[in-house]
């Protein structure tokens, strides 16, 4: 160590120690999502164990229950990427909850917290690399779908907004595991949370089987869900069919569920004992 | 001189939990505060109030004039937190995690990367700079824990039993940028379970238990305080440790303390006369002494002269009040 290296001043206040202005907040803000993406690109054994998973259920769906599953007017890889689609990137929120849980536990929040940066700059940054890592996913399934025979019915643009709408629920999902990761004790915990609200609401919608294959107490569920409603809009998207609506149901959503989970998160972010 | 942190009434609940109960604490600009006690005192609390990370309940506190509710985003600016558990990145190198926090001080990234760099030498990191954080030892990640607290210069530094769980060899190490760092002009208020650590390292020292103070002032006066020497005996047989202690009960003003683990018998006693009282009475009651010697009071005889228990902790006392596991749950 050399104690000469440096003289400290101490007296100076650091520049622009006033409120955060916008485009610093959005500076901060790539700051922490390039943190966050450099942890996802170091841990290979992570990366393709979320790649491998969604592929393993696409093939597993298309190949086993494929044959069982009657799709009326539809080959069931048609009906199925869509629905793992969704399937996926609402499950890619494990990955917010966790890692926001686990920034809390190591005190990295504190560290966050104590610095003069806007309070959403680390949540934003967050949801930032969240993004890339949504996108990733599901441009990995497009890929797959097409190797298996998907076939864009309604043209290159529809479906590309429909893979848009995917990761935009999919960034609206992240939101919703914000605060419960700020919230619950452990990483552990945040995984049983997830399991519990995620399973009903994924399976219960029209991502693996038509809806109307229920029986009626649940299509009634299953048909308000945003899960189904996401998806349809993306088959509507991806293979043709009536857009309009089921696209501005899902849009609403998505909006909805954003604004919500973002003031909770914010809140929660804020009363971090 | 004016005051860099003042605090007055502060008090903070968790719950049924009083964690804090009415703290008045002062430390001048360039002074170095000693916050001692055991687990579940009130130190953390009291730390995490002042670095804006927990409003309090009620009371109130400014860091160099700025109030740490009212003006939170202006203390945040001047100081520097380093918490009690690492607060590093394993994932990213000691360089990044260094220049992330520059970046997120709106340093340019030239100037955040040479900042950083500077900070790697003068921590003793250079080498490892490149290096995951996870392969870092506890030591080195402690320093570097406490370089990201100093990377935007702060005029006062908190810090949170800074050396928990280190070996001798590190800690000397960071006691030894510690007084660096307050060389260089910073204000520092530093929690410490470890009474040597405080006696090292502070000007003043303020004891807690169960969120108050119970005494304030330099290491000297609070020794002094305690009364002259302490008498410090060790029974030949560990079985006569409470008769010896029995024995010397009455001896001067402060009741023996037994360690049982060490085997030894500590009273303060006034003055080196009554060693020979002392010898006297172990004889009459039978006590064959192995060891004996009269040493100036510790910091440790200070706690447990104040308390009536050792500043070591209880697992009693860490449910009660600093405690990490508390903050998820609230």
């Amino acid at each position: 160590m050399t104690a000469t290296t440096v003289q400290q001043e101490h007296t100076g206040t650091r520049a622009g120690s006033t409120r955060p202005g916008r485009g610093r907040v959005l500076g901060h803000s790539l700051t922490i999502a390039r943190r966050n993406l450099v942890q996802v690109v170091r841990s290979p054994e992570l990366l393709v164990f979320s790649a491998v998973q969604p592929i393993m259920f696409v093939l597993l769906f298309n190949y086993v229950f494929g044959g069982a599953i009657q799709t009326p007017g539809v080959e069931y890889i048609d009906f199925l990427i869509p629905g793992i689609v969704v399937w996926t990137v609402a499950f890619a929120s494990f990955g917010t909850g966790i890692g926001l849980n686990e920034d809390l536990s190591k005190g990295m929040i504190d560290r966050f917290r104590s610095l003069p940066i806007a309070r959403s700059a680390f949540l934003t940054g967050r949801i930032l690399a969240d993004t890339v890592r949504i996108m990733g996913n599901v441009l990995l399934l497009a890929g797959v779908g097409v190797l298996l025979g998907l076939r864009f019915a309604a043209g290159p643009v529809p479906a590309l907004g429909g893979f848009l709408l995917a990761t935009a629920f999919g960034i609206a999902m992240a939101w919703v595991a914000a605060p419960i990761g700020l919230a619950v004790r452990n990483a552990e915990t945040v995984n049983s949370v997830g399991f519990i609200w995620l399973f009903p609401l994924t399976f219960v919608s029209s991502a693996f089987v038509p809806v109307a294959s229920m029986p009626g107490w649940l299509q009634a569920f299953a048909d308000v869900n945003p899960i189904t409603i996401t998806i349809d809009a993306m088959r509507a998207l991806v293979l043709g069919g009536p857009t309009a609506t089921p696209v501005l149901q899902s849009l609403a959503w998505i909006a909805g569920i954003t604004v919500v989970f973002w003031v909770l998160a914010v809140r929660q972010y804020r009363r971090i004992a | 001189m004016t005051d860099a942190i003042r605090a007055g009434g502060l008090a903070k609940s968790f719950g049924d939990t009083r964690a804090l109960d009415g703290v008045d604490l002062t430390v001048p600009a360039g002074a170095v505060l000693g916050l001692l006690g055991p687990n579940g005192s009130g130190k953390t609390t009291t730390v995490r109030i002042l670095a804006t990370l927990l409003a309090p309940t009620s009371g109130r506190a400014s860091v160099a004039g700025y109030d740490v509710v009212e003006q939170a985003a202006e203390v945040r600016s001047i100081i520097g937190l380093t918490g009690q558990y690492a607060a590093v990145d394993g994932t990213l190198t000691g360089l990044e995690n260094l220049m992330m926090v520059g970046r997120l001080l709106d340093l340019g990234r030239g100037d955040a990367r040479r900042r950083a760099e500077e900070l790697l030498d003068r921590f003793d990191l250079t080498e490892a700079g490149h290096r995951p954080v996870k392969t870092y030892s506890g030591g080195m990640q402690r320093r570097l824990d406490l370089a990201l607290s100093i990377v935007g210069r702060p005029q006062v530094l908190f810090l949170d039993e800074p050396t928990t769980g280190l070996d001798p060899r590190s800690r000397a190490e960071l006691w030894s940028i510690i007084r660096e760092l307050v060389g260089d002009g910073a204000t520092v208020l530093l929690t410490t379970q470890y009474l040597d650590e405080a006696d090292r390292l502070a000007d003043t020292i303020t004891v807690l238990d169960h969120g108050r103070v119970i005494a304030h002032g330099t290491s000297e006066e609070l020794k002094r305080q305690t009364g002259g020497q302490v008498l410090e005996l060790r029974p030949a047989d560990p079985a006569h440790l409470g008769a010896a202690a029995e024995a010397l009960t009455s001896l001067s003003g402060g009741s023996p303390a037994v360690d049982r683990e060490s085997g030894l018998v500590a009273v303060a006693v006034e003055d080196a006369s009554l060693v020979a009282a002392a010898v006297r009475r172990l004889d009459e009651a039978g006590v064959p002494i192995a060891d004996l010697a009269l040493r100036g009071p510790s910091l440790d005889d200070v706690f447990l002269n104040l308390t009536g228990h050792r500043a070591e902790t209880t697992p009693a006392d860490e449910a009660s009040g600093d405690g990490r596991d508390q903050r998820s749950a609230a």
